[in-house]
């Protein structure tokens, strides 16, 4: 009977493999093949232990070839075992890790989203005779096995937000956190609370949470991964993978192809590789801190040493973050670090694993730190050392001046201001108490004095001037195309019955809005800056970071010159001071023509240095999403890393008490909505727009739902709470300044 | 009286339907390179989201717009000789054959065969409260109408007023209303049949869903 479920067992690895190699070194699956089914036929006719020596004969042959293959394993080999059935899961990790859990809101379907898996659990740690449980917060996607209920690990959005508010409850529990990411990707589906802006709040969220999180990566891909990311330790299992996007996915979009078909297996493979997705190539990268080293072709659930091994890796990781943010504890936080080589032992010595006060802030602290180093060096910086020297020190110097302006003599003087106020106020109480009656008899002797003055009643009656927002009926920039003698026809023609628009009027006096139905046609992104800011009040900052090739993608040099030389950019993103009438701010602009508007390092870097300017200026800060296509994959992880870390910039600018607003014009997708821009409070969109996490074509290939014409539209986005308003453009400006009038944070210098 | 037997005959001699592609406006016509008897399809999808066929280019004052097929079919004819030259608004640029479905021919033959009580102005239509409950409880062929009887309410801007039926006696055969949904002017509310003729229509159709081959 042994020997049965052995070889049952042997059929299991020998189908794994032939799984994972999908056609490659067939002549090693051949031999195994071949011993399997030798054995199987014989079987009967051998004496037991003739059958023992037998099969283990076999299964030392399955080790060797084993770790034979494992020496060629390619890129896309390793998609192919974190996406097998047989990989190990959450609820293997949390069987064989954990010391005992209880798993909260799911039982297998019967769960709000049964890919997310929530559990509390312990560690039992045995130090001079004494037990120590230790609590932590486990969550992570479920892959199940390939049940179908799991849905591959792909998280709805409702999914994502049970994670964040168990991360919550972790945080008011002071508890730790690990999360473990086994997930495709997020379920592209803008039902409320929406994929990308629920991934945004799980970022903006995390940045600030007062607990430990450590994450461990296995299928990392792009925003799923991000929602339960963004952590103090990310270790990654050495056969999992972390990236932008899917290989398939990248090669849909490098080779161009239209929705149904399919990529060659060989652009597969080279788009995998190409995107350094591999445990090795993170770690090289900086994104990750260590790797986890698993069995040869990676863990399945009967590799105990190797969730030993784990159970080891994440107490450590759980240690050093405790340890790092304690004010003496030199020697153990030694003995934790993750670059310290050898095994660790937990039982060695305890360390609590609760953060309080100095020592939370502290946390947050050194995890903003490292997210503020990731990517530093990978996009080209041409700044000279002097340059560089003095932004830093006129950052230091207006940092300076607006703490003592702000702060230090502002502070003060507003409590004088109010003191005198609610004095003054008293007073006039005071003073109306005692002359009211006299008052109100010298009005019944003489009525007519209480009459307006004529000005007033002529201002309070009269027709009032249309109000243009002193533009005077014309523009400051009119679109290059207001020059072509030619027609255009609306989008809306056929249902709206809208006439042909002659383009001089269009794209000059129109602003770009059909006259009939007021569909609004994309414009350049110049439009917005010259005729939304006040005239001459844009200097833009920070214009010589360039984007750049980190990855070295094949043939990606070429296109990105071809995007300079078309658009006379160095980059998707501009980042400006300017002027809203007469309130200073400084302004970010995704820019649609530069590669879509993807997001790579370099955009990264300018948002997040554009966001830290505007705190250090006490300025609001503005995001104009000119277009969107989302991150840039040709940048793989190097691009993926901006979600959580501009995220995160955008979270210290608010908790500085800053004013952040989001306006979204033509197309914004993906990365950038689920994350620096989704997290905004104050997110509008310009019509005609359309705002959403995945394109139609990926939703439907991902989903199989059908995704209807406007699904995304700026005012669908409104309906289902993902946006504050939408906007005309022609009342951008005034539209931008009644915003900044209305709302905003504590410490802006015009508050 | 009709003949149906013989509306269903010369139906069945041409059973399409041509539909005549014309410019929608002024401007230069150019013709994609489709040959009479190539294939065509309207707008598709579950929102009609995908455009049809596309036959020609039509350019005016240099914006180019496509003329796409309106249903699906066979070319029959493409006017070539106006390639590249300027059109009238109206001219026939395309004949489209368009094999009558099952559903198709029956419209047509019920809409000769049947007497319409057309809506005299734009409003949403209902039928009394006693006909109505007829029509839940046995269907739209046990109520009788004849010249004058009150038949509707006709709901206009929240005003509501009475409509009497105009026309021959007979079953209410098809209705072609819905609640809450604005009917315009001129457009069917009801068919009627005389009684003697039911049970002709009521073969005709039957011999439509058995014998009538569809065609792509």
């Amino acid at each position: 009977m042994d020997i049965e479920k052995k070889l049952s067992f042997l059929k299991e690895r020998l189908t794994y493999i032939c799984d994972i190699f999908a056609g490659n070194h067939q002549e090693h699956i051949r031999i195994l093949e071949h011993k399997v089914e030798e054995f199987s036929q014989r079987r009967e006719s051998l004496d037991l232990q003739e059958r023992i020596e037998a099969i283990t004969a076999i299964e030392e042959l399955f080790d060797f070839t084993e770790r034979r293959l494992e020496e060629d394993l390619s890129s896309m080999d390793k998609v192919r075992i974190v996406r097998h059935p047989q990989r190990i899961c959450l609820r293997d990790i949390l069987e064989n890790v954990y010391d005992n859990y209880t798993e909260i809101g799911g039982q297998k379907n019967k769960s709000i989203d049964p890919s997310m898996l929530i559990a509390r659990a312990y560690v039992t740690r045995r130090h001079r005779g004494k037990t120590h449980h230790q609590s932590v917060m486990v969550i992570g996607q479920e892959k199940g096995h390939g049940e179908d209920f799991r849905n591959g690990g792909s998280v709805k959005p409702w999914g994502n937000a049970r994670a964040l508010q168990y991360m919550k409850v972790a945080e008011t529990e002071n508890i730790p956190i690990h999360t473990y990411i086994f997930t495709p990707g997020a379920y592209p589906v803008e039902d409320y609370p929406g994929a990308a802006q629920q991934i945004a709040r799980n970022l903006y969220e995390m940045a600030a949470l007062k607990v430990p999180v450590i994450a461990v990566f296995s299928e990392g891909g792009s925003g799923g991964a991000e929602a339960i990311g963004l952590a103090d330790r990310r270790l990654m299992l050495s056969h999992g993978y972390y990236s932008v996007i899917s290989p398939e996915g990248a090669a849909a979009i490098e080779g161009r192809l239209r929705r149904g078909e399919r990529a060659t297996p060989e652009l597969i493979a080279r788009c995998a590789e190409q995107l350094k997705i591999t445990a090795q190539d993170n770690l090289r990268l900086g994104y990750i801190d260590k790797i986890v080293e698993e069995p040869p072709l990676g863990a399945r659930p009967y590799h105990y040493e190797f969730f030993r091994n784990l159970r080891r890796e994440v107490i450590r990781a759980t240690d050093d973050v405790v340890l790092s943010t304690r004010a003496f504890a030199p020697l153990r936080a030694r003995a934790a670090r993750p670059d310290k080589s050898g095994e660790y032992d937990a039982e060695k010595f305890v360390v609590r694993w609760e953060v309080n006060g100095g020592a939370a802030e502290k946390l947050l602290l050194l995890r903003h730190e490292k997210f503020n180093k990731y990517s530093r060096g990978k996009c080209i910086d041409p700044r000279s050392v002097f340059k560089r020297m003095r932004q830093g020190v006129s950052g230091v110097v207006t940092d300076a001046y607006n703490t003592v302006k702000h702060d230090i003599l502002g502070k003060p003087k507003k409590r004088i201001v109010s003191a005198v106020e609610e004095v003054e106020a008293e007073t006039r109480v005071l003073f109306d108490g005692i002359t009211g009656p006299f008052r109100k008899a010298l009005c019944a002797l003489g009525s007519k004095s209480s009459k307006a003055p004529a000005a007033t009643e002529e201002a309070l009656t009269a027709l009032s001037d249309w109000e243009d927002g002193q533009r005077n009926g014309s523009w400051n920039y009119i679109s290059p195309r207001a020059k072509e003698d030619r027609a255009v026809t609306c989008p809306n023609a056929k249902k709206q019955g809208c006439m042909d628009m002659w383009a001089p009027d269009l794209y000059g006096e129109f602003a770009g809005v059909c006259s009939n139905c007021g569909h609004h046609f994309p414009m350049e992104y110049k439009w917005f800056l010259w005729n939304v800011f006040d005239p001459n009040s844009v200097v833009e900052f920070n214009q010589e970071i360039e984007a750049g090739n980190p990855l070295e993608f094949e043939n990606f040099d070429q296109r990105l010159i071809q995007a300079k030389e078309k658009t006379g950019l160095k980059s998707g993103c501009m980042t400006v001071d300017a002027a809203i009438q007469g309130t200073k701010l400084v302004a970010a602009i995704l820019i649609a023509d530069f590669r879509g508007g993807s997001v790579g390092v370099a955009e990264g870097e300018k948002f997040l240095l554009a966001v830290e300017r505007a705190q250090k200026k006490r300025q609001p800060f503005l995001a104009y999403v000119h277009g969107t296509a989302g991150i840039r994959i040709q940048e793989g992880t190097n691009g993926v890393i901006q979600m959580p870390r501009c995220t995160m910039a955008v979270r210290r600018y608010l908790d500085a008490g800053g004013l952040y607003l989001v306006v979204y014009d033509t197309n914004s997708y993906a990365g950038p909505v689920a994350s620096f821009l989704g997290c905004s409070p104050y997110q509008f969109a310009i019509r005609s727009s359309n705002v959403g996490f995945a394109g139609p074509g990926v939703i439907k290939e991902t989903t199989g739902i059908d995704v209807p014409p406007n699904y995304q539209g700026a005012f669908k986005a409104l309906s289902r709470g993902h946006i504050q308003g939408v906007w005309d453009r022609r009342e951008l400006r005034e539209n931008l300044n009644q915003a900044l009038m209305t709302m905003g944070g504590r410490n802006l210098y015009y508050r | 009286m009709l003949n149906i037997g013989k509306v269903l005959e010369e139906l069945k001699e041409s059973p399409y339907e041509e539909i005549v592609i014309r410019a929608p406006h002024c401007g230069v016509v150019r013709f994609e390179p489709l040959e009479p008897g190539a294939r065509v399809s309207g707008a598709s999808g579950q929102w009609k989201e995908k455009p049809g066929t596309c036959i020609a280019v039509i350019e005016r004052e240099r914006n180019k717009r496509p003329i796409e097929s309106v249903d699906k079919g066979e070319l029959v004819a493409v006017n070539r000789n106006l390639e590249g030259t300027f059109v009238e608004a109206q001219t026939p640029l395309a004949t489209i054959r368009h094999f009558l479905s099952k559903d198709e021919v029956l419209k047509i033959i019920l809409q000769k065969a049947l007497y319409l009580f057309c809506a005299p102005e734009r409003a949403k239509y209902y039928f009394i409260p006693e006909v109505e409950k007829n029509i839940q409880a046995s269907g739209s062929k046990s109520v009788k109408v004849h010249d004058g009887l009150e038949l509707f309410i006709m709901s206009r801007m929240k005003r509501e007023a009475p409509l009497a039926y105009s026309g021959p006696g007979g079953v209410i055969y098809a209705k072609y209303f819905e609640r809450n949904e604005n009917i315009d002017a001129g457009k069917p509310l009801i068919g009627v049949c005389p009684e003697s003729q039911l049970p002709l229509i009521e073969d005709v159709v039957l011999r439509v869903q058995t014998e009538w081959e569809e065609r792509e």
